[in-house]
Parts: C-alpha cells; sequence; structure tokens
C-alpha cells in the first residue's frame, strides 16, 4: 500500500519560516494512513498529536537556511552488490504466513471494481 | 544450580571450558529462573527450552559465544519461531528465516533463547505499549523496566538471561539498561546488520547487546558485527577486536562533559549519582573537559518527527495481505486496509503513523519533515565538534528513574521527553553505553542508575574500554545478585 507523501525535495526558503498553529485534522490524515479511528481515538489523537506539533514549534527558532540535510548518519551512496541469483524463502514458507491462500497464491481482497 | 544464573557470560564460558558445569547446565538454571520467576516479571512472550536445550547438548564450547543462551527481543526474526514485535497484526505469523544477526549468534556458538517483551514496534519508553503483558521491573515490581527493550533489560536483571539483544531506534537498549541496572550497548550506525530486524526508523535504528558486564556485551558486539550485503547500510570494516582496551584505567582518556545533558528538569539524585560516578572516573585518570552541544534542546522534537516520518513508511507493508492479521469480509480493499489497521495496531503505533504522516504530506514536508533533517545536520555538528576536543562524552542515561506502571501513559509528550539524553545519539549515528552508577532509594525499594558514555562513530573498542574500567572500579558496591537481594526470591 502507499502512504501519499510530498516529493518537493527542491529545498525551501526557511529564513523566517513559522511552523504557525498546526492545521491538523486527525481524521484526513488517518484516511492517508489507511487506518480507521473511533470517534474517541479522533478526539484523543487531535488533543495529543497536537501538543506533539506545538512542542515541535521550537525547530522554527533556528535559520537551517544554509544548512543540508542529514538523511542517514553516515554518508554512504549507491552500494553495488554482484546481481547474481541465489535461492529465496521458497513457496511454502512465505505462503505459511499468509492470512488467506489457495493454489499456492495469496488471495486478496478484489482490486477491481465491477463496471 | 540456579546460582549458575547470576554468572556473566565471560564467567559461563570459564565454566564450560574447564568443565565445571555444561551449557545445558546452564540452559536449565534459565528455565527453573524464569518457571520461578517471570509470573512476577513478565519478560519473556515465548521460550522453547527444548530446542534451546537441544542445541546446548551440541554446543561447541571453544568458539567465542559457545553455548552460551541469548534471550531475543521479539522484534528480531529467528527461522520458525513468532516474531510478534508486540503487536496484535503479527500474532501467529512464524519467522521463515533467520535475521543476520542471529545466523551470526549461531556461528559463534551462541543458543538464541526465548522472545523477549517489547513496546508494540519499539515505540516506547516503559514496555506498557506491548499488546501482550506488562514487564515488571525487578527492582520494584510496580514500576517499569524502561523501554521499549524492556523485556531484554529485565530477563538479565532479574537473572532470566545471561545476555539479550535488544534494539535501539532512540534508546531502546541504554534507557531500560538503565533502569534496570545492567549495560547496554548501541552500537555506531551501520555497524551490525539490520537484516531481520523489523524496521522502525531506518536511518536510526540499530541492534545492540544487554548484558551484566562490558566485557560480556564487547564480546556480543564482535559476534553480530560485519557487512552484510542485504543491509546496504552496514559497513565493510577491518575485524576488530571490541575487548582489545578492557582492564586498563583511564589514564590519558578525556571526558567531555556536555552542560545540557545536566538540566534543572532531571531528578536531583540522579544527577548526585551520576556526578559522583564522573567524579570516579576522574580518580581512574580521565582528564574531565566540559563541553557544550547547543541544539541538545531541539533533539527529541527532531526525533519525533524524523522517526515517525520512517516509520509511517516502513509500517505501510503491515496491510493484512502478506503476513499478519487481516480484517474479516471487507466491503472493498480500502475497507480491507483500514479496518485491518485499526484492528492491528495499539494506539501509540497509530499515534505515531499519523504524526508521521502528517509531517511528511504535502504542504507540511517543508516545514516538519525537512526542517528536522537539517537540524539533525546541526546536531551531528555539535558531536563532531566535542569530539575534536574530547575521546568521550559522559552523562546521565536517564533524566529520571523507573517510573510508576501507568503513570504516563495517558501523557505521550511528557513519555517522548524521557528519551531526551539518548535520542541524539541515535541522530548522529554514534555509539553509546549505559552501565549501571549506585542506587537512590525510593518509597522503601533501592532502584538503578544508569552512567551513559557516548563515542565517536565506531570508536566501541575506546568506549567499551572506558566503560569497562569504570565499571570495574565500582563493581565491589553493587556485585551481581541485586534483584534477588532486594525483593524475596
Amino acid at each position: 500500500m502507499i502512504v501519499r507523501c510530498s516529493t518537493n525535495l527542491r529545498g525551501e526558503s526557511t529564513k523566517g519560516v513559522h511552523m504557525s498553529t498546526p492545521n491538523l485534522d486527525v481524521r484526513d490524515v488517518a484516511r492517508l494512513a489507511r487506518i480507521n479511528l473511533t470517534d474517541d481515538e479522533a478526539a484523543t489523537f487531535q488533543s495529543q498529536i497536537g501538543k506533539v506539533l506545538e512542542y515541535v514549534e521550537q525547530l522554527g527558532r533556528l535559520d537551517v537556511s544554509h544548512v543540508e540535510p542529514t538523511a542517514h548518519a553516515n554518508p554512504v551512496f549507491n552500494v553495488f552488490r554482484t546481481d547474481a541469483p541465489a535461492p529465496g524463502l521458497g513457496r511454502a514458507a512465505v505462503l505459511a504466513n499468509a492470512p488467506h491462500s489457495a493454489n499456492n497464491l495469496v488471495v486478496v481482497t478484489k482490486v477491481i471494481e465491477n463496471p | 544450580m540456579s546460582d549458575l544464573t547470576n554468572l556473566t557470560v565471560s564467567e559461563l564460558q570459564a565454566g564450560f571450558r574447564c568443565g565445571d558445569f555444561t551449557p545445558a547446565d546452564a540452559v536449565r538454571a534459565i528455565e527453573q529462573q524464569i518457571a520461578a520467576n517471570d509470573g512476577r516479571i513478565g519478560a519473556y512472550l515465548a521460550r522453547d527450552f527444548d530446542a534451546a536445550l537441544a542445541a546446548a547438548e551440541s554446543a561447541d564450547v571453544s568458539l567465542p559465544l559457545g553455548g552460551v543462551p541469548i534471550g531475543i527481543k521479539d522484534v528480531i526474526n529467528v527461522l520458525g519461531e513468532q516474531c510478534t514485535c508486540g503487536s496484535k497484526i503479527l500474532a501467529g505469523y512464524r519467522a521463515p528465516y533467520d535475521a543476520t544477526v542471529i545466523a551470526k549468534l549461531r556461528a559463534a556458538g551462541a543458543i538464541p533463547f526465548g522472545r523477549l517483551n517489547m513496546d508494540e514496534f519499539a515505540m516506547g519508553s516503559s514496555t506498557e505499549n506491548s499488546a501482550y503483558q506488562i514487564t515488571r521491573n525487578p527492582w520494584d515490581t510496580g514500576r517499569i523496566p524502561g523501554g521499549s527493550s524492556g523485556g531484554s533489560a529485565a530477563a538479565v536483571a532479574a537473572r532470566e538471561a545471561f545476555a539479550t539483544l535488544g534494539s535501539d531506534t532512540g534508546g531502546s537498549i541504554r534507557q531500560p539498561a538503565a533502569l534496570c541496572g545492567v549495560v547496554g550497548l548501541k552500537p555506531s550506525y551501520g555497524r551490525v546488520s539490520r537484516y531481520g530486524l523489523v524496521a522502525f526508523a531506518s536511518s536510526l535504528d540499530q541492534i545492540g547487546p544487554f548484558a551484566r558486564s562490558t566485557r560480556d556485551c564487547a564480546a556480543i558486539l564482535g559476534a553480530i558485527t560485519g557487512k552484510d550485503h542485504r543491509d546496504s547500510t552496514s559497513l565493510d570494516l577491518p575485524p576488530e577486536d571490541f575487548s582489545a582496551r578492557l582492564g586498563r584505567d583511564l589514564t590519558g582518556i578525556r571526558l567531555g562533559i556536555p552542560k545540557e545533558y545536566f538540566v534543572d528538569g532531571m531528578d536531583a539524585r540522579v544527577r548526585e549519582k551520576v556526578e559522583a560516578a564522573i567524579r570516579q572516573c576522574a580518580e581512574l585518570g580521565a582528564e574531565l573537559v566540559e563541553v557544550s552541544l547547543p541544539h541538545t534542546e531541539f533533539a527529541v522534537g527532531v526525533y519525533y518527527i524524523i522517526a515517525t516520518a520512517e516509520a509511517s513508511a516502513n509500517l505501510a507493508r503491515f496491510d493484512g495481505v502478506r503476513y499478519g492479521h487481516r480484517a474479516k469480509a471487507p466491503s472493498d480493499l480500502l475497507d480491507h486496509y483500514r479496518r485491518t489497521r485499526a484492528e492491528g495496531f495499539g494506539s501509540e503505533v497509530k499515534r505515531r503513523i499519523i504524526l508521521g504522516t502528517y509531517v511528511l504530506s504535502s504542504g507540511y514536508y517543508d516545514a516538519y519533515y525537512l526542517r528536522a533533517q537539517k537540524v539533525r545536520t546541526l546536531i551531528r555538528q555539535d558531536f563532531a565538534a566535542a569530539f575534536e576536543k574530547v575521546d568521550a562524552l559522559v552523562c546521565p542515561t536517564s533524566p529520571d528513574l523507573a517510573f510508576k506502571i501507568g503513570e504516563r501513559v495517558n501523557d505521550p509528550l511528557r513519555m517522548y521527553l524521557a528519551d531526551i539524553f539518548t535520542i541524539a545519539a541515535n541522530l548522529a549515528g554514534i555509539c553509546g553505553i549505559s552501565v549501571p552508577c549506585g542506587l537512590v532509594e525510593e518509597q522503601g525499594k533501592p532502584l538503578p542508575v544508569g552512567l551513559q558514555f557516548l563515542g565517536k562513530p565506531l570508536d566501541e573498542t575506546r568506549l567499551l574500554g572506558i566503560a569497562d574500567a569504570y565499571e570495574q572500579s565500582r563493581a565491589q558496591e553493587m556485585p551481581p545478585g541485586q534483584p534477588a537481594q532486594s525483593e524475596a526470591l
């Protein structure tokens, strides 16, 4: 499954940026994350996550306009290995964990809608 | 035979090699201790004594960890065993392969044994987020053992394991080690392969050992380290003897004291114990230097943006298709996903996935995620600058003693702030270790305090040498077996 995320990696004009009061709609984000919430969960998370977002507002105090982002602790790039076939886990071992399988295949919920 | 459980790994191996007792005796001693004690502690989610005994019978005690049973956090795949990650969504899952660390432990002669409780998907600081059971601190069973590797720490403290493996994303080895009074090592990023570790935050996660001595942690690190083509972040490094600097004093060592790690909000008694331990390091020959890590106050905020963002992507794989829980009779694919994940994940995991999805979402990505990555750079630079002046840093592991079960479950932000002294090491990719440094009496019961040493990236040999020097200087003050003495067993 896919969680939607921005691909905007072009950098930003960060100087003076304010993270402003978070415009968080927990139900909308949970929908993006493919999680149903009960009314109680939505109310609790709205408040709890709101407090965490208020806390991280402190990052807005720093001028990071000339700072490169760190994505990984080690600056290692383009790790290659030989493209050689190797044994996999085996069909039986993999299917043993599938919640629903038949005919040596994983049975999935219908993806294509009726016309 | 139950007094075998008080031995360190190195003492156990010495006994195997001179024939005083066998690996099967060691497994039986653990079995007895678990049977007598784990109902009270709740460290183990599963254990298979028959398999461990069979492995013990054929163990080669000449190998580096020959015949030593090692408990495994329930987030690391061991062929044929459960790997629930403390989550209902993985109930019933059986690992179809060994994680690289498990294959390496077996190659070193060790016996991977048991499944240890944890916060669901390693998200938590108290092990209260396990979907299965509470783990109790062996020093005071009304208190938490720390987390997320609470089962791994409590098992070693309660003599239900000689050593264990855990994982550390923001302190999940070091903090429970501190609160349970054992030694816990987080290796540098890239030191240990994570293949077979269920991913939480991939730019931060690292596997490491718990034990009752620094020497044992060095031996286990030596067994599990190494380049693995199945984890492209593992580094190709020359072989190293991590025990090379054990048994020395601290002459010639420059220890930095980061002034930002001694804050007003911390427990004054913890501070006192840590300051006494630092004076002890000076007596052992270390030169003490005050240093500054000026961006420390931003570390928790950076961490909870980056870790949740990565978690929201990593946990997308739990979709009820190939493994794990699947909702019954879904009306369509979206209903399948949403109900599967609503039913399978607990509150903290949902909260973090939602936070992580939010900070990555269009319109907020730059303000939260990208900014956090930039502040992460500043935090790394703080450590790099400090390590130009000193060999290692010394500070508290946790600002608090073990807190009471239930005390913080409704206040996630307060729970997050408990990680303030451990998180920055993961952001910077450096190595760190927590060693016991004393006891504080709280409501009639002694509770352990942890001393944290932080080392340069890939400087584990020196870090372990420093921790060992301190540990040796105070071994008399806190002998092994304390939990057994503090509560009737």
